[in-house]
């Protein structure tokens, strides 16, 4: 189990250090900043083992958090406990940095000792949290007595991220399909591996304790519905094949019923109130790449490079895609840059070794290009330029997994207002992750 | 050097500096760094043509990326091209630039060669500072071809500046410590020298340093320098302390000038010229004196700079070591310095006391100090200090204090400090073993060693007192006690678990009398601690324990049923496990006399250097393996038993045997012993008389009695019938003084075989075992050579295959008044009776001499005396009660019966005297084992005189009946 945790700044200076089990000595705080953060080489895994005690951690900006361990714990449920604790502190006061993290410490102590005991993680689900946590800036809704002290029977109860009692006055949803697309293709355009990672983040505001369900154009269910269904003909086989996604694996918030998934492969549940993230999934197969890259480098004897980048907009000319940014990385020895671009803006950052090029928006079915000029100096390197790809940022509004929610239904017998008086927003978001291009 | 003026400050290099110092993050300066290298690789890129200053600006800039930690490939170029501006400040940053990040790059090697050539054959001093600088900072190869030539030249030449010349010697310096073999010694050399006589004394100071380098390799080129020296060095002690102006440091002229001199001098002896000598003692004395005098400053700059020339004057009076008067002061300021509160100064005098001690002139006055040497010991605060300490009693030790330096050496060595205690306790064990007067302090000290700091006690330095208890016979006894004492005490160190278990095995013996050290008792000690031990300790301890299953019968059951016990069986330990196996078998199979064989005490060691001191040079210096080995197979032998050891052991066995007071035992000088040519006669009267009480003793005297009328003993007669038939024909004369008896030597090993008007025949001999080694001595008492002098030794059947006698050649003249030595092998293959003839042939004065003596080869020679308690002789008497194994004889006594002579005799026959076996005690009992090459005779006897009668009656019993009747009648004729 987690023995500590410890929070520092970039510097290597402790800003919160919450210790919950003796095996944990004051010496281990100095361990982490001496062996990691201020290690000669740059330590790249997030578990380090030193003298005998283990050391997990994340990074947010410039801020460490650093969960420790002398036992042999399940390291996936401390960054899970670490994710979450990042979560509830970006609920609680926004951005983690070290002036939010200076400001809120008390209330940041508090929080450990409710979602930590003796090292054993416990609730953290935000919203169960700020009914009973309330330090700065978060006022508590509920004043009465009455609701005061259902706070131990829903936390302890079986639908622990819910109360009873809800009333909403509009029962409205919202719910985002959040997808990263990540890349690497060959100079040649072969896409040498890719896949899409997604969340379905929901936000509920709905009264009493509504039963939901929810449905998309998975593969496994659309195939059981084509068989189980009056229609089995080879063509709607065909069409729902066709719009069906394969995922790769899945995980669910922890109101989904589990039991149901397995048997039926059906998403139902009873939805905490607020936001929240329902499930997160994977998948390889039949990607939709938004962009495509591709470069042309071209060395003008010792001196001179020529780079050449069009990229092409590969989904419907309807929906335009946002925030466009490539990255050309430069040799070393770069002197100097002419770029010119047909369209956005496009600069020389000399500070990150690389050409920026950002595009605000493009629509799809679209062409763009830039070409640059790159003087180098000559040196007496040996050493030749690795070439490090070129790589893509950008956002659009469509999921590149090809996902599609096909319905969320909404059932509570005991009020009196039906699935049709739910308003429902869906919105799909893709984003890039490493998207990247060799040249 | 001209100052920086303002206008040469950067201002572009400080913004940068601290731009990166406010960084707030790695990741930060990185970006801020590679912004900054893109702004002057664009600066740099050539095509605009950039001024001085800016590119001093960049190259400085890049010099401070790198510094960070960055990669630079770029701007080499730039800084070359520093070098070729006129400024100062260009320059240098383009030297410096270069002396940090030069790379083999040889187009840039080429033209930085090219501009330091420029700026050294420019005339401007500061030019060829910078260039001679950058030399001597990069120092490689490729600067010490291109500059080995020029350098020495700027160095000798009449008109360079001072300054320079200061440069140029230590840049030669430098590469001649690089790449000496690039440096060739010519026709400068000599001037070098004369750089010493310099008005300016930076180029004097600079020039030394290179000298002594240089002297340090060839001494002789440079040998004129030490009258230079001595005249240099005597001007600045003598001096004013103002005289010197920029080279007084705090009131004492030319510190590291003096101190650098006293070096080179120090390279070479004291000068032959009596004048440069009397010149340089002078000066040594005058640095003396001057420690004497009161300090001019308070300033510790002061002190330090006068100690640092006192210091290098004494190492160079302790280097000559030729002048006791300086040596005695030298050591008398040192005495001073010792309680000295500044410690690196107490320091500093241990360490050279440490030295002055070695030298004969200066030990004692040294010795005078052992108080507070001592004192520094036990009150020292730093530890290195109380290191020295420890360095300088060891050093002045000698048998007059070394009780006193051990004593105290033993007590600090309990608060010592844990990183100092293994070589003190070296030092240790080496004094108390070089100067000990009686052993008993000698093990008493050891076992105190171990006691106080057992972890630190090296397996050598225990070795070596098992060896030492080993070879001292009158310490073994003693040991013995010690060892059970110390091993009383509830816990005890490993290492004397090991001695304990080693010399309780060997020598348990010696104190199993008492019954407070019983041999159960022993044996329950040494048992008590089995289990808390190694394994090799364990090992170890069952090896001791069989030796007491043969040293104490009684224990046998006791310690049959330890090493039955399944711990030891079945032990997971392969070598305890064997150990435990062999041992139990070997003491449930094998007979008494098998077991006290196989379990023999072990021989003496060879004399050899200590091993410890061996480990203390090893901790010294680099390590040699083969000691190691050496140990380690010395450890194996002892562990497998002694019997390899007799090969190795032969001058040990010399000094045993040449001792007299272990042989001779009183009995009267070989010369004297004339007389025994009549007693014989009486001899073989007695046998006769007493013949009929044993059948084999009457045949031995019916064959006696026959030739009776000639007055000759038995052994006599059998000597004639061995006298091969080339030699009968020797005149009568000669074979009169054949019959010599050879009965004299049965009891002991020298003496005088045979003598004549010409030739003396003397002996000495040595056995071991079934081997034996004779020293014949030819002495030729006439003042002629002998010439075609032959010996041969005849063994008849049977003898020849029971006896391998092998004689080595001699010489074949003899010169006259000379003697010749002899050595003779011999090897008993079985039991016999005959002896061996030496026949010696040889022209004297042209006429052939030929004469047959008997050497006196006889049976009991290869006995061991065997050392048992009255129970277990009993035991084994019984043993061999088989009639034929069993022979006595009564006999008249021939001497005077007196106790002693009768002992020694029975010592000198081979066997051990066991006192307080017998009953009676006017009875004597012995007992031995007689090796042969075959087999191995156990042998027991017992004399028992009758006063009144004048008679003794011998009884023998061994475990072969011929061997009984030999020996009896070998050792009838003695009494």
């Amino acid at each position: 189990m987690i023995g500590g945790l410890f929070i520092y700044n970039h510097k290597g200076e402790v800003l919160i250090s919450r210790v919950y089990r003796d095996d944990i000595g004051r010496n281990a705080v100095d361990a982490f900043r001496v062996n990691v953060i201020h290690a000669r080489q740059q330590v790249r895994s997030p578990v380090n083992n030193i003298a005998r005690t283990s050391f997990f951690h994340v990074k947010r900006s410039n801020i460490w958090l650093a969960a420790v361990t002398k036992q042999n714990v399940n390291a996936a449920m401390v960054f899970e406990f670490l994710y979450k604790m990042c979560d509830v502190m970006t609920a609680y006061f926004g951005k983690i940095s070290e002036e939010n993290i200076k400001n809120n410490f008390v209330l940041i102590y508090e929080l450990l000792d409710e979602i930590l005991d003796f090292g054993y993680p416990q609730n953290s689900e935000t919203g169960a949290l700020k009914t009973f946590i309330t330090q700065q800036g978060i006022k508590s809704q509920h004043h009465t007595k009455e609701e005061q002290s259902q706070i131990t029977s829903q936390v302890t109860g079986q639908i622990g991220w819910r109360r009873e009692g809800i009333k909403y006055r509009r029962n409205e949803l919202f719910l985002d399909v959040l997808e990263s697309v990540n890349l690497l293709m060959s100079p040649q355009g072969q896409v040498l591996s890719a896949h899409v990672s997604g969340r379905v983040v929901m936000k509920s505001y709905l009264s009493g304790m509504p039963e939901c369900k929810f449905g998309m154009n998975d593969k496994i269910i659309i195939d059981k519905q084509g068989k189980g269904g009056t229609t089995t003909t080879d063509e709607a086989g065909k069409s729902s094949g066709k719009q069906a996604i394969a995922i790769d694996d899945c995980t669910f918030h922890q109101c989904v019923r589990l039991s149901k998934f397995d048997t039926e492969r059906s998403i139902s549940f009873i939805p905490p109130d607020g936001e929240y993230e329902l499930m997160r999934y994977r998948t390889t197969k039949d990607i939709i790449l938004p962009f495509r890259v591709i470069p042309l480098v071209r060395e003008v004897g010792r001196t001179k490079l020529e780079v050449k980048v069009v990229i092409k907009s590969n989904f419907k000319p309807s929906l335009l895609a946002q925030k466009i940014e490539v990255r050309i990385p430069t040799p070393l020895n770069t002197s100097g840059v002419q770029v010119i671009c047909m369209k956005g803006k496009a600069k020389y950052k000399a500070s990150e070794n690389a050409i920026v090029w950002k595009i605000k928006r493009m629509a799809g079915m679209k062409e763009s290009q830039i070409s640059a000029e790159i003087e180098l100096l000559p040196t007496n390197d040996k050493k030749k330029w690795a070439r490090p790809p070129i790589s893509m940022n950008f956002e659009v509004p469509f999921a590149p997994s090809g996902l599609k929610v096909r319905y969320l239904k909404v059932f509570e017998p005991k009020l009196n207002y039906s699935d049709h008086d739910v308003i429902k927003w869906v919105r799909y978001i893709g984003r890039s992750g490493i998207y990247e291009t060799r040249c | 050097m001209p100052a920086v003026s303002k206008g040469d400050g950067m201002r572009g290099l400080a913004v940068f500096i601290s731009d990166i110092r406010n960084c707030k993050s790695k990741e930060a300066e990185i970006k801020r760094i590679n912004k900054e290298l893109a702004n002057i690789r664009s600066k740099f890129k050539g095509d605009k043509a950039l001024d001085g200053y800016s590119k001093k600006k960049y190259v400085c800039k890049l010099l401070f990326i790198f510094l960070l930690g960055h990669d630079i490939d770029f701007g080499h170029m730039e800084a070359v091209n520093l070098l070729s501006s006129n400024k100062y400040t260009e320059k240098q940053i383009g030297y410096l630039f270069i002396s940090v990040l030069v790379n083999s790059n040889s187009d840039l090697i080429r033209l930085i060669n090219n501009a330091i050539k420029n700026d050294l054959s420019s005339r401007n001093p500061t030019f060829m500072n910078l260039a001679l600088h950058c030399i001597a900072n990069v120092g490689s190869r490729e600067m010490a071809e291109a500059f080995a030539a020029d350098v020495p030249r700027i160095l000798v030449a009449g008109d360079t500046m001072d300054s320079v010349k200061q440069s140029a010697a230590l840049c030669l310096l430098r590469l001649n410590r690089t790449s000496p073999d690039l440096v060739p010694m010519g026709e400068w050399t000599a001037r070098v020298v004369h750089l010493l006589n310099d008005q300016h004394l930076g180029v004097v100071t600079a020039a030394t340093s290179l000298i002594t380098t240089l002297a340090q390799k060839n001494p002789d080129d440079f040998k004129t320098s030490v009258s230079l020296a001595v005249a240099r060095l005597s001007r600045i002690v003598t001096s004013a302390s103002t005289d010197l102006q920029d080279y007084t440091y705090y009131f004492v002229a030319a510190p590291w000038l003096s101190v650098k001199l006293l070096r080179l001098l120090q390279c070479y002896p004291p000068p032959e010229d009596a004048a440069i000598r009397g010149r340089l003692t002078e000066c040594l004395e005058t640095i003396l004196n001057k420690a004497q005098e009161p300090p001019k400053s308070k300033k510790v700059q002061h002190s330090n700079a006068k100690n640092a020339v006192l210091f290098e004057a004494i190492s160079l009076i302790i280097h000559h070591d030729s002048e006791p008067t300086l040596l005695v002061r030298a050591c008398n300021q040192l005495g001073q310095f010792l309680q000295h509160r500044e410690t690196n100064l107490r320091y500093l005098a241990l360490e050279s006391m440490c030295t002055l001690a070695s030298s004969e002139f200066s030990h004692e006055a040294v010795k005078t100090h052992i108080d507070t040497v001592i004192n520094a010991l036990k009150t020292e605060r730093d530890v290195s200090v109380r290191q020295r300490a420890v360095d300088l009693l060891y050093a002045m030790c000698d048998r007059s204090n070394a009780k006193q330096i051990v004593a105290e050496m033993l007590s600090y060595l309990e608060t010592a400090d844990y990183s100092i205690r293994e070589e003190i306790v070296l030092k240790v064990a080496i004094l108390a073993e070089k100067y000990a007067v009686d052993y008993t302090w000698y093990v008493d000290t050891i076992l105190n060693l171990i006691r106080i700091a057992g972890d630190y006690v090296s397996e050598e330095v225990w070795y070596r007192v098992i060896q030492i208890v080993i070879n001292r016979d009158d310490v073994q006894g003693y040991a013995a006690k010690t060892v059970f004492e110390a091993l009383q005490a509830p816990a005890c160190h490993e290492n004397l678990v090991k001695v304990g278990g080693y010399i309780l095995g060997e020598f348990g013996n010696l104190i199993a009398g008492d019954p407070r050290s019983s041999p159960l008792v022993q044996f329950n000690l040494l048992h008590s601690k089995f289990h808390l031990c190694s394994v090799p300790t364990r090992a170890l301890l069952l090896s001791a324990y069989i030796k007491f299953i043969n040293l104490f019968p009684e224990v046998k059951g006791t310690i049959q049923e330890v090493l039955r016990s399944d711990s030891q069986l079945r032990n997971a330990d392969v070598e305890l496990q064997q150990r435990a196996v062999e041992y139990l078998r070997l003491s449930c199979i094998a007979s008494t006399d098998i077991l006290a064989t196989v379990l023999e005490e072990m021989p003496p060691f060879p004399e050899r250097e200590s091993s410890i001191l061996a480990k203390l040079k090893r901790k010294k210096g680099p390590g040699t393996v083969p000691d190691i080995e050496e140990n380690r197979k010395e450890r194996n032998a002892n562990v497998n038993g002694g019997t390899n050891h007799t090969t190795t052991t032969p001058n040990a066995k010399v000094a045993a045997a040449a001792s007299p007071d272990l042989l001779g035992l009183g009995s009267p000088s070989p010369l004297s012993s004339t007389p025994p040519a009549l007693p014989p006669t009486a001899a073989s009267l007695l046998i006769d008389v007493f013949s009929e009480n044993s059948p084999g003793a009457a045949a031995a005297a019916a064959a006696a009695a026959a030739p009776i009328a000639v007055p000759a003993a038995p052994v006599a007669d059998d000597n004639f019938s061995s006298i091969t038939p080339e030699s009968l024909h020797v005149a009568d004369s000669i074979l009169a003084d054949v019959q010599e008896p050879t009965d004299k030597f049965v009891c002991k090993n020298n003496g005088v075989l045979y003598e004549n008007q010409l030739l003396q025949i003397g002996l000495k001999c040595e056995y071991r075992q079934s081997l034996g080694r004779m020293y014949v001595f030819f002495g030729n008492k006439t003042s002629t050579q002998f010439l075609s002098f032959a010996t041969s030794v005849v063994c008849q059947e049977p003898l020849a295959s029971q006896l391998n006698v092998h004689p080595k050649p001699v010489d074949p003249t003899v010169d006259g008044g000379a003697q010749l030595q002899q050595i003779i092998n011999i090897e008993c293959v079985s039991d016999f009776v005959e002896a061996a003839v030496l026949n010696i042939q040889f022209r004297y004065g042209g006429i052939l001499q030929n004469i047959a003596v008997k050497l006196p080869i006889t049976l009991n020679k290869f006995f061991q005396p065997t050392e048992m308690i009255s129970q277990d002789f009993f035991q084994r008497w019984k043993q061999l009660s088989a009639p034929q194994q069993e022979v006595q004889n009564i006999f008249k006594a021939k001497h005077s019966m007196d106790t002693e002579v009768t002992k020694a005799k029975i010592i000198g026959f081979g066997v051990a005297l066991l006192d307080g076996v017998d009953p009676n005690p006017s009875n004597f009992v012995g007992a031995g084992v007689i090796h042969t090459k075959t087999t191995q005779v156990g042998c027991l006897l017992r004399l028992e005189p009758n006063t009144q009668a004048q008679m003794y009656r011998l009884t023998l019993r061994t475990s072969r009946d011929t061997v009984s009747q030999r020996l009896c009648d070998l050792l009838s004729d003695q009494f």
